[in-house]
């Protein structure tokens, strides 16, 4: 087990490099180099710009130096924990990037998590009873939600508390928590708020994964393993339960590695929408700025979180199935 | 003392319907037949004739939308008879029943386990479903049972997952969770039909013997009048539903009552005993000589590693066909007859050998090393039949394009002339001529199979190489095929390399045989004397486990 | 590699049946595919909205009362109108004549916004094909001919209500409809392209290009979409003209989008390759272009639509997102994303909630085209059992 996650692990390098690389062309493309920008930028309002200071930075990022030798620079700035500098904040994105990132993470993840605990019932009970009133209700709510984009949920949903109950629910905590220290009182504040962004998060992905766990199962329920299982008696309930789901579990638990991507990908949009803490807004606000550097580090990290979650389906994956962990 | 003279189950007028579309089809009609304690009814039937909705009605399995819509199933118990029909396919009283007094093994040993548990969770869930004992006593007892089908290392193999198993020790893990309960009747459908022929003598030995052990009643569905002869001592006969004929075995073979009971039997019997053949010339001249050929796949390539290991498909084959004859090639799977027909054309290239094929015009090519405008020129004239008729007619083309294809590129016939040419073809065969326009999905199996030939022989053809092309057909329609093949290789003189897992088919057909085993040929000879004197310990192996259609060949038949 | 179990029999007295029946029709692929297709009865219905949805987009001057830039700062936020058919004829009777009412406008003086009460007394006809703004169709012919509008231009006139500058939304929604799907289309399109001419070399040729294409496509399918497209769309020139714009937008939706179509003509080829029909034609000497495109690519056909036919909402789905956050397509252009930009702000909602009608059309397209898209997928393979 220990040598399959190292190999996962060592799998996962080339992938990482290429995001990389990705992320470094992101922050190529626009045109004119960084420090011009900054300075352009200084200069536009008014301070005079410190030539020494200037040259400190492109000598930094070798800016006069070739594409290779500026994204081993950069890279090499990224393994010392240097994710290059905000010219907008005029702070290192280190600094800016850390705390929204983990929120992001937290609110993702918190999102997965729920996703599975609604969608894995609604699914198997969904294929087990198909073409019930249950079914029918979970399909058609499964096609408005994927037809939906969660900004518009997030919208609808603000509109909807704002002119039926008079609260906004925008933000993760209440003006007085936003600084405070953990505590009861702040995880609670954070619950009252949270429910909202992981609601429009979760509603799509929770409706894709409801069509995935019931055609997986569907799949499954009509092998003669099922039928051999109900020939020896096994009661119908747990016959379901402990066979064709085990089986239809699998490819389930490896849609983790595009329902990860997508999380953090509507995560943006919706954060942008309900103004949340996270990283998304402070993305969008760097990429209308051209505020490279740390778009490319939010990118860099959004790969390596799904290069993470991936790694942990792998190995719930291998856990779960026999036939990969001993092949 | 079992009592034998009353029925342990009594099937009494069972109709099982399932509503289609439009219709109504009834699987099995006003069907009745009792089953004894301690002897093995065969159910026998080709495909369609409900032979395995009648298994599945008595332990309340049939399908949706299927249901059972009249009759009565009354299994005999301590308590008096209970009418299973009456006790629906849900709720305990159903459970009770299933696994603990009725068992059932499946045709398909490869997924009738689940392949994400343990064999001995599996069989240990059922003892402990049925009987209060603790897990331990449970595991012993699985152990014992692992043990009793001859599963070696049966307390290792209760920690292994199915597909570590081949087919026939799955076919053996699921005989020991049927048996895992002492049941009073064991269904067994089609239980060795996906299996190879030495597996499938070893799998009928082992069910006769444990019946015989235990004195359970077996009810055995196949298709397969071979296996009925072996092991049934009475028979039932089954057609499109309804009971054809009901018998003691022996009366069965040798008097059978009913017309289709005759036809089918006739069918079976009729390959028992070679075709006429046309004479031979005494001096041979060949076709293809086949020299040392092989074909090895590397295995596990890596990114951009090199190859460990090589899979040996073909592992130097050598074998001459000579001109009008017709070479069986016999084996199980695996043993690389398909791959090497394959390989003959070019379909996967061979790594090493030579095939010298004499051209009609006296020259000789190496197909082996031929390029490609070389193989171009002998599409025409070296043909393929494929085993299932099915996947080898391409389902959105008309039967007019199928034949016609070989002729457009080989040929420079007009539209017009391929037209009368396909008719004339279609008539050849024994098809109307007017079925031009139509798609595949329109006919049946042996009907495509005609079709293949028809395209098999559309332009010059010399050598076929018929890659079990009676396989996937009914036993009724196996000699009509392999009877029109005949006819054509007189007409054309026609050579045949036949493959086939079937020595009945190959005896009935072939001049000569090659025996293969794992990409190598073990014997070759004259097909009388393969099947009667075979000299190699696996030639002799895979005849005697052919089941004849004799039940006079049984140990236990009387004088 | 052989299959020694018999595979399911058959009845050879099928065809005389058949013929007796008279059932046997010369039914080609697609006959099966539309009969497969119409028992899913949702799709047929999804079928017809999304021929209605493409309709507006074809004809979205005509269709549209007004031009989309077209701006009246006395009607900012202005409710929906209704349609009435009949007006009284000034002796007690009804008579025909499709209106509207007009408004009795009044300004707030404490909020400064407008605030409109209907005023049944100012009865505006309308009709339809009336003359009213002049536009050039398809930017090709000069036209002043809508389909429906009030007989007077200079009256209000706004079933879905205006915006923050008083512009007819209806007008707006219908000539977004035409940007947005056509992006759907468009952008598919091109991924199409791409993924058939990747999905098709890695699935016939196998091997080595076939590996370094599906670790290009896994890899492609892990990034997060959203953050990639904004990094892409971000570092656009601002000075690009619209035109540019928007075809730059719908190549780097069109770079992602392809996985999804190169990974079903993969498979499909992949498993064409071994059928045994294709080998069989190989083996009558078709050469290798007839053997792709007559044997291997009827195969094919249904597939692919269906996964265009489900490509496209995800591309609608995308456009509308990027618009939304103000990094796809700008205004002047109007899509129904950009025109949810609007909704951004909750003031604005709260006080016209009728900005939601472009979400409203998103919705619907979406989901009618993901109808029809199962529906195609399921019927795509008549003769899988």
């Amino acid at each position: 087990m220990l040598f399959f996650i190292l190999k996962r692990i060592a799998g996962m390098i080339p992938a990482m490099l290429a995001i990389s690389v990705l992320a470094f062309t992101v922050i190529q493309l626009p045109p004119g180099d960084y420090v011009s920008t900054y300075a352009a930028q200084i200069a536009q309002s008014g301070e005079t710009v410190d030539s020494a200071v200037l040259n400190n930075l492109r000598e930094r990022y070798g800016l006069g130096e070739n594409v290779v030798v500026q994204y081993f620079k950069w890279m090499g700035g990224i393994v010392r924990g240097d994710f290059g500098q905000s010219f907008e904040w005029n702070q290192p994105v280190t600094d800016l990037i850390w705390g929204r990132m983990g929120m992001t993470a937290l609110i993702s993840v918190l999102t997965l998590v729920l996703m599975w605990a609604f969608s894995l019932p609604i699914g198997i009970y969904s294929a087990a009873r198909q073409y019930s009133i249950t079914d029918y209700l979970s399909t058609a709510f499964a096609f408005l939600a994927m037809a939906t984009p969660n900004f518009l949920l997030a919208i609808v949903l603000l509109y909807i508390t704002t002119m039926w109950f008079g609260v906004s629910v925008g933000g993760l905590f209440s003006p007085q928590f936003e600084n405070a220290p953990w505590s009861l009182a702040k995880l609670w504040d954070f619950i009252t708020h949270a429910w909202v962004p992981i609601f429009v998060l979760g509603t799509a992905g929770t409706a894709s994964l409801i069509r995935i766990m019931r055609a997986n199962l569907l799949d499954e329920l009509h092998k003669p393993y099922v039928e051999a299982g109900r020939a020896k008696g096994l009661p119908e309930a747990r016959l379901i339960l402990s066979y064709p789901t085990r089986v239809a579990l699998n490819p389930f638990i490896s849609t983790v590695g595009w329902v990860l991507p997508a999380l953090i990908s509507g995560e943006l949009i919706v954060s942008t929408v309900l103004n949340l803490p996270t990283a998304g807004p402070l993305l969008l606000q760097a990429l209308k700025s051209q505020d490279m550097y740390l778009a490319g580090a939010f990118i860099l990290l959004s790969g390596g979180l799904v290069l993470i979650g991936t790694l942990v389906s792998d190995v719930l994956l291998a856990i779960s199935d026999p036939r990969i962990r001993l092949s | 003392m079992i009592d034998t003279a009353t029925p342990i189950l009594r099937v009494s007028n069972l109709s099982v319907d399932f509503p289609m579309h439009k219709s109504v089809l009834h699987a099995v009609k006003d069907v009745s037949f009792d089953l004894h304690r301690g002897e093995t009814l065969c159910v026998v039937g080709e495909s369609g004739s409900g032979k395995s909705v009648t298994a599945r009605a008595i332990l309340q399995l049939v399908a949706k939308p299927g249901e059972i819509t009249a009759g009565s199933i009354h299994l005999a118990t301590e308590a008096g008879e209970v009418d299973i029909v009456a006790l629906g396919n849900r709720g305990s009283a159903i459970r009770q029943i299933r696994g603990r007094r009725i068992a059932m093994i499946f045709q398909e040993p490869m997924t009738s386990l689940s392949p994400v548990h343990t064999i001995g969770h599996q069989i240990i869930e059922t003892i402990l479903l049925h009987e209060k004992i603790s897990k331990e006593e449970a595991r012993i007892r699985a152990a014992a049972l692992l043990d009793r089908v001859r599963i070696p290392n049966p307390d290792a193999a209760l920690d292994r997952y199915s597909f570590e198993f081949s087919g026939g020790m799955r076919q053996r893990a699921m005989i020991a969770m049927a048996l895992s309960c002492n049941p009073e009747i064991l269904i067994a459908d089609e239980p060795t039909t996906a299996l190879d022929v030495t597996t499938q003598a070893e799998i009928l030995s082992l069910i006769r013997e444990l019946q015989r052990d235990r004195g359970m009643a077996v009810l055995f569905i196949t298709h397969d009048m071979g296996v009925v002869a072996q092991i049934a001592d009475r028979v039932m006969v089954m057609f499109r539903g309804e009971k054809v004929e009901e018998a003691n075995v022996f009366d069965l073979f040798a008097r059978p009552q009913q017309a289709y009971t005759r036809a089918l039997l006739g069918s079976v019997l009729k390959l028992e005993t070679p075709a006429p053949r046309p004479a031979r010339p005494m001096a041979e001249k060949p076709i293809a000589e086949i020299n040392d050929l092989a074909l090895h796949f590397p295995l596990n390539p890596g990114f951009f590693g090199r190859p460990t290991a090589y899979l040996k498909a073909i592992d130097g084959v050598s074998l001459t066909i000579n001109q009008g004859e017709t070479v069986g090639v016999v084996g199980e799977s695996g043993s690389g007859k398909t791959t090497l027909g394959r390989t003959l054309l070019r379909v996967y290239n061979p790594t090493g050998g030579q095939v010298h094929y004499w051209r009609g015009d006296g020259t000789s090519v190496d197909i082996a090393s031929l390029g490609k405008a070389g193989m171009k020129s002998l599409y025409g004239e070296v043909r393929m039949v494929f085993q299932d008729p099915h996947s080898s007619l391409n389902p959105r083309m008309t039967i007019y394009q199928i034949i016609s294809e070989p002729l457009r590129t080989n040929t420079d016939m007009s539209e017009h002339q391929m037209m009368d040419r396909v008719q004339e073809l279609l008539t050849r065969v024994g098809l109307p001529a007017d079925i031009g326009d139509r798609y595949p999905h329109a006919f049946s199996g042996g009907q495509r199979q005609r079709i293949s030939i028809a395209r098999a022989i559309a332009v010059r053809p010399r050598l076929i190489i018929a890659d079990e092309p009676t396989s996937a057909l009914d036993v009724s329609l196996r000699h009509q095929v392999l009877d029109l093949m005949r006819d054509l290789q007189s007409e054309f003189g026609l050579s045949y390399l036949f493959i086939s897992h079937d020595i009945s088919v190959i005896r009935y057909f072939c001049d000569r045989v090659a025996v293969m085993k794992n990409g190598k040929i073990v014997e070759i000879g004259d097909v009388a004397q393969i099947c009667e004197r075979p000299q190699h310990d696996y030639t002799r192996q895979l005849i005697s486990a052919v089941p004849r259609p004799d039940p006079r060949l049984r140990a236990d038949a009387p004088a | 590699m052989t299959l020694e179990a018999p595979l399911p029999h058959q009845d050879d007295d099928l065809l005389d049946r058949q013929l007796n029946a008279g059932q046997l029709q010369a039914a080609g692929q697609w006959t099966m595919v539309w009969n497969k297709f119409r028992k899913h009865k949702l799709a047929v219905v999804s079928l017809f909205v999304v021929a209605l949805i493409y309709f507006v987009a074809l004809l979205a001057e005509f269709l549209a009362p007004y031009d989309p830039g077209k701006f009246d700062p006395r009607y900012t936020y202005v409710p929906p109108q209704s349609i009435g058919w009949f007006v009284d004829d000034g002796a007690g009777g009804q008579s025909f004549q499709p209106h509207v009412i007009g408004f009795d406008i009044k300004l707030d003086p404490v909020s400064f916004r407008r605030i409109f009460t209907p005023d049944p007394t100012q009865v505006i006809p309308i009709g339809f094909f009336v003359p009213g703004q002049s536009y050039k169709m398809w930017g090709l012919f000069d036209m002043n001919l809508h389909f429906i509008g009030p007989l007077d231009p200079s009256q209000p006139f706004f079933l879905a209500g205006g915006d923050r500058l008083g512009r007819d939304l209806l007008s707006r929604t219908i000539h977004g409809t035409r940007i947005s799907m056509s992006i759907g289309l468009v952008g598919v399109g091109l991924s199409l392209l791409i993924g058939m001419i990747l999905g098709g070399i890695s699935g016939y040729r196998g091997g080595m290009v076939d590996r370094v294409i599906q670790r290009v496509i896994e890899f492609i399918r892990s990034v997060p979409t959203i953050p990639l497209w904004l990094g892409l769309a971000a570092a656009m020139p601002k000075d690009w003209p619209p035109l540019q714009v928007y075809f730059a937008i719908l190549i780097i939706l069109s770079l992602i989008g392809w996985t999804e179509i190169a990974r079903v003509v993969r498979g499909r080829f992949l498993s064409l390759r071994t059928d045994d029909f294709v080998i069989a034609a190989r083996l009558d000497g078709v050469s290798e272009f007839r053997l792709i495109m007559r044997h291997m690519m009827p195969s094919l056909y249904s597939h692919i639509i269906a996964a265009i036919t489900l490509a496209i909402p995800n591309m609608i789905l995308a456009e509308t997102s990027l618009s939304f956050l103000g990094l796809g397509l700008q205004p002047p252009i109007v899509s129904w994303g950009v025109l949810l930009q609007d909704t951004q702000n909750l003031r604005a909602i709260t006080q016209a909630p009728w900005l939601f009608v472009p979400g409203a059309c998103v919705v619907l397209a979406v989901l009618a085209l993901n109808f029809l898209g199962d529906g195609v997928r399921d019927a795509a393979d008549p003769y899988a059992k």
